[in-house]
């Protein structure tokens, strides 16, 4: 499960709005996150990072924004727990760039769907090439 | 002094849980290849079978992306910082 404060939810969202017409990307720092899959994690930090792809169908995280946050998270005793980013024209759910490239079996995968009016957030683990949703809370605070 | 290696959480497995290893000066190269010959385990991720800088890692030293500076020629003294980060990429195509 992925819990997220409602501030770190609205700035994900307005980030990848941002964003358009390219897909938006970020990262999300916590607790330093656990290796069972069942175990819940707060984002309670989220950094929006440049897409150094610049690009409507490919993200890359800023590689240089990459390392402050890094940096940021642990200087803060947290550690970064995910990523997220926005697929403009289709719905919140990897793309097999997407799997392929998840390094973390332990990192949350967040996905904002813009294709339909409202934004559409789900939160994923991919485990050795396998996706698996998980629920996802917003906090009121 | 050495060089301070900074290792990702994913890569930590092969290097006994180790966040941080100490490496001898040179340049990138030698000291992704150092890494390499003590943990083998991470060969693979760092460098390709080529001999370059596997494209899903970014490697900095202190602040700096070494793709934008002399990749893996880049300088490595004592004192430096040198940073290991899976990329972070992804998308539809």
């Amino acid at each position: 499960m992925l819990r997220l404060p409602g501030p770190v939810y609205r700035q994900m969202v307005a980030h990848c709005i941002d964003g358009l017409p390219d897909e938006a990307c970020g990262l999300l720092a916590g607790e330093p996150p656990s290796s069972q899959l069942s175990s819940p994690t707060t984002a309670t930090k989220c950094y929006p990072t440049a897409n150094a792809a610049r690009s409507a169908r490919l993200y890359e995280v800023d590689s240089r924004d990459l390392l402050r946050a890094d940096r940021d998270a642990e200087q803060n005793g947290l550690a970064l727990v995910g990523v997220f980013h926005s697929h403009t024209h289709t719905a919140a759910y990897p793309s097999p760039t997407d799997v392929a490239q998840a390094p973390d079996p332990a990192w949350h995968y967040v996905l904002v769907s813009l294709r339909d009016a409202e934004a559409v957030l789900r939160s994923y683990r991919i485990v050795e090439g396998n996706i698996l949703e998980e629920p996802v809370v917003v906090l009121d605070h | 002094m050495a060089v301070a290696v900074r290792i990702p959480t994913v890569l930590r497995v092969h290097a006994g849980g180790r966040s941080t290893l100490d490496a001898e000066p040179g340049t990138v190269g030698d000291v992704l290849r150092q890494l390499s010959d003590h943990y083998p385990g991470m060969a693979g991720q760092l460098l390709t079978q080529e001999g370059e800088l596997h494209r899903f890692v970014n490697v900095y030293v202190n602040d700096d992306d070494v793709r934008y500076m002399e990749r893996l020629d880049t300088k490595v003294s004592d004192g430096d910082v040198l940073s290991i980060l899976p990329a972070v990429a992804g998308g539809v195509a």
